[in-house]
């Protein structure tokens, strides 16, 4: 089943330019008919073309803020990067009470919810070393769904937490619940989110077999609703409950710095986690015990929704840190309550590379690709719509592309029969032309 | 007639870029759908081959082909040869110089971990003329 993913694009502004197909990590684009689409199956949020769409056609939506007149009792669960999209804040709290001013009725700090997870992890690291090392993070949807597609091994290294705000949801709802004595269908719980993939998340988690969440909100969209309320909080109620190691989870090696003393390393980038895990795959990196992976360069602070650039968002998140207890949350929960940080259901593995599931069937297409590629130009153009030469031959033979929607492949075709032999290099655009000076400056 | 066939070049003096044939080939393994420990075996005793020839071979090409059956890795350098083949298969023994440790190779588990991860290895060894190691490692049904 496709998953239903935030990431989309707009037809009107799509130009058909090629500029997003190349910068995808799992070869989710193609274009056809002057206009990019994507293959819901490979996406995996990531936000890449997003970034890289120079018409903005490529974006990804938030839940709509209508979803909150859908109840009568709304919660809202900032995560920590959202405190670091603001000009002169010096406190989490002027944030928090200007939530409760537009439309939310209860706040509860996804870094909260951070704190407890990391918590848990360092009860658990006491207890004794973990079946498979190094661990890796689970706290980005993105890099989970990329280890279920293309490291299937490496599933079992994940750690068996839920995300960050997937716990806040729980908890929070739990706490509004003796609060108001409402019903739980008349709570409603929404995260505010960094990314794309978080939109994902919420609509189908990737560790629970029941969504906790009624919606995300884009940083974006909720940022300019909160900066008149933030500017008329005068004496805000004391509400933040999260200490340096809760905020620092909104940037890339906060994850790594609440679990205190192991030997822990942080990656960033979705083309850095990729080379990390191929490594760690391959057993090449057993010094470590465990990786934070953030698809985002820098972490959450970079995420696709946020407003202010990552590095300036850190700094400010930094600043918030000062005076804050090292950490505000333990985990603490009895019994049944144990398993609350932990996912229901496994990671699954997404056989969505495989050429066919039948293994013979899998190889004689391999061939054929191979014999393909070794006829096309290797220019990887994408002319065709496809990111490369490979990526091109493989959709020919997965019956997605025809072998003439490469123009090199059809201008042979005309050329042979015409009869002509030589390729004329002057009806080539010049970078593919054989014989071309290179360019001098005036 | 069946067998799939993958060749790499690789470059020598690049440590830098070692490792880049067998994730190439882990790519290809996997998109054939193969059973996960033979692409982690085949992955590493690619990779531990690669590396030896950036070090000691000045780069040469590694062969893969691939049937229904099992993986056949052949890695080709004309190389100065291994001069005794039983002490370079033991752990620990290495003749790397000292960039190559300085970044952390060199630590005399390249051939041993090509043995410890095939089914079946066999190196064909030259002196001045090169190496050639070939790795086969069989794919259960």
């Amino acid at each position: 089943m496709a998953m239903r993913h935030s990431v989309m694009l707009d037809p009107k502004r799509c130009r058909g330019c090629t500029s997003c197909i190349k910068c995808c990590p799992t070869e989710a684009i193609r274009v056809r008919g002057r206009r990019a689409t994507i293959l819901p199956d490979r996406c995996i949020d990531c936000g890449n073309c997003i970034r890289v769409c120079p018409h903005k056609a490529i974006k990804s939506v938030g839940d709509s803020l209508d979803r909150l007149h859908g109840f009568e009792y709304c919660v809202a669960l900032p995560e920590p990067a959202l405190y670091g999209q603001f000009h002169n804040l010096d406190s989490v709290d002027v944030v928090l009470n200007a939530l409760l001013k537009i439309g939310f009725h209860k706040v509860y700090e996804v870094a909260r919810a951070a704190e407890i997870l990391s918590d848990y992890e360092r009860q658990s690291i006491r207890r004794g070393p973990p079946a498979v090392t190094p661990q890796l993070s689970s706290a980005c949807p993105t890099v989970l769904r990329l280890i279920r597609m293309r490291f299937p091994k490496l599933m079992e290294h994940v750690t068996d937490t839920v995300l960050p705000m997937e716990l806040a949801a729980i908890l929070a709802r739990r706490e509004a619940e003796a609060e108001t004595g409402l019903s739980p269908e008349k709570i409603g719980v929404f995260a505010i989110v960094p990314c794309s993939s978080k939109v994902t998340a919420a609509r189908e988690s990737e560790g629970l077999s029941r969504p906790v969440l009624d919606g995300a909100f884009a940083i974006r969209d909720i940022y300019l609703r909160l900066l008149g309320p933030m500017r008329e909080v005068e004496d805000p109620a004391p509400l933040s409950s999260a200490g340096i190691l809760g905020l620092g989870w909104a940037a890339s090696g906060g994850e790594c710095a609440a679990r205190l003393g192991e030997r822990c390393v942080a990656v960033d980038g979705i083309e850095n986690v990729i080379r990390m895990l191929e490594e760690i795959e391959d057993g090449r990196l057993p010094e470590a015990d465990f990786l934070e992976l953030s698809a985002c360069t820098q972490g959450c602070v970079g995420g696709c929704f946020n407003v202010e650039n990552p590095y300036a968002a850190k700094l400010r998140i930094k600043g918030l840190m000062k005076g804050l207890p090292v950490s505000r949350n333990r985990f603490t929960l009895e019994g049944e309550g144990r398993a609350l940080v932990r996912r229901d259901k496994p990671l699954q593995y997404l056989p969505t590379f495989v050429l066919d599931r039948d293994r013979q069937a899998a190889m004689d297409k391999q061939r054929r690709i191979q014999e393909l590629e070794a006829h096309l130009p290797g220019l990887h153009c994408g002319s065709c719509g496809a990111p490369s030469c490979r990526a091109f031959a493989e959709d020919v033979v997965l019956g997605r592309a025809s072998m003439d929607d490469c123009i090199f492949k059809v201008r042979e075709r005309m050329r042979s029969m015409a009869g002509s032999k030589e390729e004329a290099d002057d009806y080539l655009p010049p970078p593919f032309r054989r014989h071309q000076p290179e360019p001098t400056e005036k | 007639m069946e067998t799939i066939k993958l060749v790499y070049p690789v470059e020598g003096g690049d440590l830098i870029e070692a490792g880049e044939a067998s994730s190439k080939m882990k790519l290809t393994l996997k998109k054939l759908g193969l059973p996960q420990d033979v692409i982690r075996r085949a992955s590493i005793c690619m990779y531990e081959g690669e590396i030896n020839m950036v070090i000691h071979a000045d780069g040469g090409q590694a062969e893969v082909e691939i049937d229904p059956g099992q993986i056949r890795i052949c890695m080709t350098d004309t190389g100065p040869g291994i001069p005794d083949v039983q002490q370079a298969m033991q752990e620990g023994f290495s003749t790397a110089g000292q960039t190559a440790r300085e970044l952390g190779f060199g630590a005399g588990m390249g051939l041993p971990n090509i043995k410890r991860y095939s089914d079946e290895m066999h190196i064909d060894t030259q002196l001045g003329k090169g190496t050639t190691v070939t790795v086969l490692i069989k794919i259960p049904q």
